[in-house]
């Protein structure tokens, strides 16, 4: 029998998320090239949508079910992944890079003996062996790395890996294992959504905004944008700083590295530790009114000019195509 | 009770990185190097915690690294830390390696709470809380926002897409420190003139065989600067009209 590679399917308010497709997909391609079986593991109660990953090629998943497992444990998720992990023999373990993946796969690694490779931007095979490409200095620099360990734990950036469908009929065989005691010594007891809003390190398009908005007070000016893009709202460092805007907004160095499909910049200059967290988005429009500014060197497309004028008629010039 | 707290000492955010001739490192040559900011949170909230339970809590800073992390270290003593180890290896090390250390010291320190920057702004793992509880046997809890320690119990909010997590845990334990833990305090200077005689004990860094081999390092692929399409709004229907038809983002 093929050995294993298995691809942790994260669900949240008991549905698989699109990051799940992102690892299903991944896992997929190295089982062919690395002739592996790949397989999903999902943890929690009643998840609806797990056979959806036979779309992207998972043949097989192994739901971990019980009523204390809706909500993520560290400990818990900790010990049924490497139990399994170690009982079947797996070879590699692909994780989302989401707020739960990059919590776990450390811990699982350890167990297991694993080297992870967190935040993987690129997997390829050479000669047989597992390169991975990850940003350092939050995107300054890019090392390719390989793994010495015999059981490998690969992390990816969420957004960044293609979730493939190979056959929108097909769905993926289920396997429920109950989990009667699962061990809880650190769970989450509660989620506090903020209020409604797209989190920037999940977003296909962010718009953020910098001290150019001169105060919170026009940040709406960024949010009516971001609303008729369907956009997350983001923030330069600075403006989370002076208090405008919470630190979950913040992108770059001491915030979060993203790599969207369409990165906006409203009156932000485009400090260094900024550009090194967006600048791996695939399209970047700037909006400033200082043609000299650093964010102009990175931006497909820019308008030098004011914010209070431009950011309006874009949003309306944006509505207009969406209705 | 003494409470650990790990620094690392890093490139600033503001300096440029150069790859280095071996082409797996950086260029030291030019480079700032100060504390990791997500540490001074941690610093910060051990620093409370000292506050919170009074005397006969002591406050340990440990780092592993070369010589120049004592300068890490000593920032750490002048915001009011106790005492600091220096766990030497001028080699770097990854995640594992640097965990493996921490947790050997920690052990025979004994102490109860580990405080640690959610990430390092080096190599941007955010794997060494995670793995140093996992040698000690302690719980975790990373990228912690929001912290309560009461006798036993640990309450805290984790940051996560779109909100946060409650997570109740258990002593001992390791915490991932998140920016809006706290605000860390400056120095003072009374506190840097003190640091001056608190002690910063040397001692070889347990050994640990690396499990991620660099290959290489490079840049990203510079960005060619895009076109500027006007200076006022008239430009906004021709910025449209691109990001529909060429970019297709839209």
């Amino acid at each position: 029998m093929a050995k294993k590679i298995l691809a942790i399917l994260e669900q949240r308010d008991n549905r698989l998320k699109r990051t799940a497709f992102e690892a299903s997909s991944l896992a997929v391609r190295l089982a062919g090239e690395l002739n592996l079986e790949a397989e999903g593991i999902v943890i929690g109660n009643d998840v609806e949508n797990i056979s959806e990953a036979g779309k992207y090629g998972i043949k097989k998943v192994i739901h971990f079910k019980n009523n204390n497992l809706s909500n993520y444990s560290t400990s818990a998720y900790t010990k049924i992944i490497s139990d399994y992990a170690k009982e079947k023999g797996a070879d590699y373990l692909i994780f989302s890079g989401t707020a739960l993946g990059k919590d776990l796969a450390p811990h699982v690694s350890v167990r297991i003996n694993a080297g992870c490779l967190m935040d993987c931007v690129d997997v390829k095979i050479s000669s047989g062996e597992v390169i991975a490409t990850r940003p350092v200095y939050a995107g300054k620099a890019l090392i390719d790395v390989k793994l010495k360990s015999a059981v490998k734990s690969i992390v990816i950036r969420p957004n960044v890996f293609k979730a493939e469908l190979k056959d929108e009929n097909a769905f993926s065989e289920i396997e429920v294992i109950n989990i009667d005691n699962p061990d809880l010594s650190a769970k989450v007891t509660e989620i506090k959504k903020s209020e409604g809003k797209l989190d920037v390190a999940e977003a296909d398009i962010i718009v953020s905004g910098g001290r150019g908005l001169r105060g919170p007070e026009n940040f709406h000016l960024v949010e009516e944008l971001a609303d008729a893009l369907g956009a997350a709202v983001g923030a330069s460092r600075a403006v989370v700083d002076a208090g405008w805007r919470d630190h979950r907004e913040q992108v770059g160095q001491t915030g979060k590295t993203v790599s969207p499909s369409l990165y906006v910049a409203c009156g932000l200059s485009g400090a260094i530790q900024h550009l090194a967290g967006m600048s791996s988005s695939k399209y970047i429009v700037a909006i400033n009114k200082d043609k000299e500014a650093p964010i102009f060197n990175v931006a497909d497309y820019g308008i030098a000019g004011d914010v209070f004028e431009i950011l309006p008629a874009l949003t309306e010039e944006i509505k207009k195509i969406k209705s | 009770m003494k409470i650990a707290v790990c620094v690392s000492h890093v490139p600033d955010t503001a300096t440029k990185i150069k790859v280095g001739t071996d082409q797996k490192t950086i260029d030291p040559s030019g480079v700032t190097y100060i504390v990791n900011p997500y540490d001074e949170f941690a610093i910060e909230e051990a620093l409370k915690m000292k506050e919170k339970f009074g005397a006969g809590t002591e406050v340990i800073a440990l780092s592993v690294g070369g010589d120049s992390n004592k300068e890490t270290i000593r920032k750490a003593l002048a915001m009011g830390v106790d005492s600091g180890i220096l766990l030497k290896d001028e080699n770097p090390r990854d995640s594992f390696g640097i965990a493996k250390a921490l947790a050997e010291e920690i052990r025979n320190l004994a102490c109860e709470l580990v405080f640690c920057g959610k990430q390092s702004v080096d190599h941007d793992n955010s794997t060494v809380p995670q793995i140093l509880a996992e040698f000690l046997n302690y719980s975790c809890i990373s990228v912690v926002v929001s912290l309560k320690v009461d006798g036993n119990k640990v309450t805290a909010e984790r940051e996560i897409e779109g909100g946060k997590e409650v997570v109740e845990a258990e002593l001992p334990i390791v915490i991932g420190a998140q920016k809006g833990l706290n605000e860390p305090r400056y120095a003072s200077l009374k506190g840097i003139m003190a640091a001056k005689k608190k002690t910063i004990e040397e001692k070889p860094a347990a050994p640990a065989e690396g499990l991620v081999e660099v290959m290489i390092m490079k840049k990203p692929a510079e960005k060619q600067p895009g076109r500027i399409l006007g200076t006022d709004k008239s430009a906004v229907p021709e910025l449209v009209r691109l990001l529909r038809e060429e970019a297709k983002v839209i």
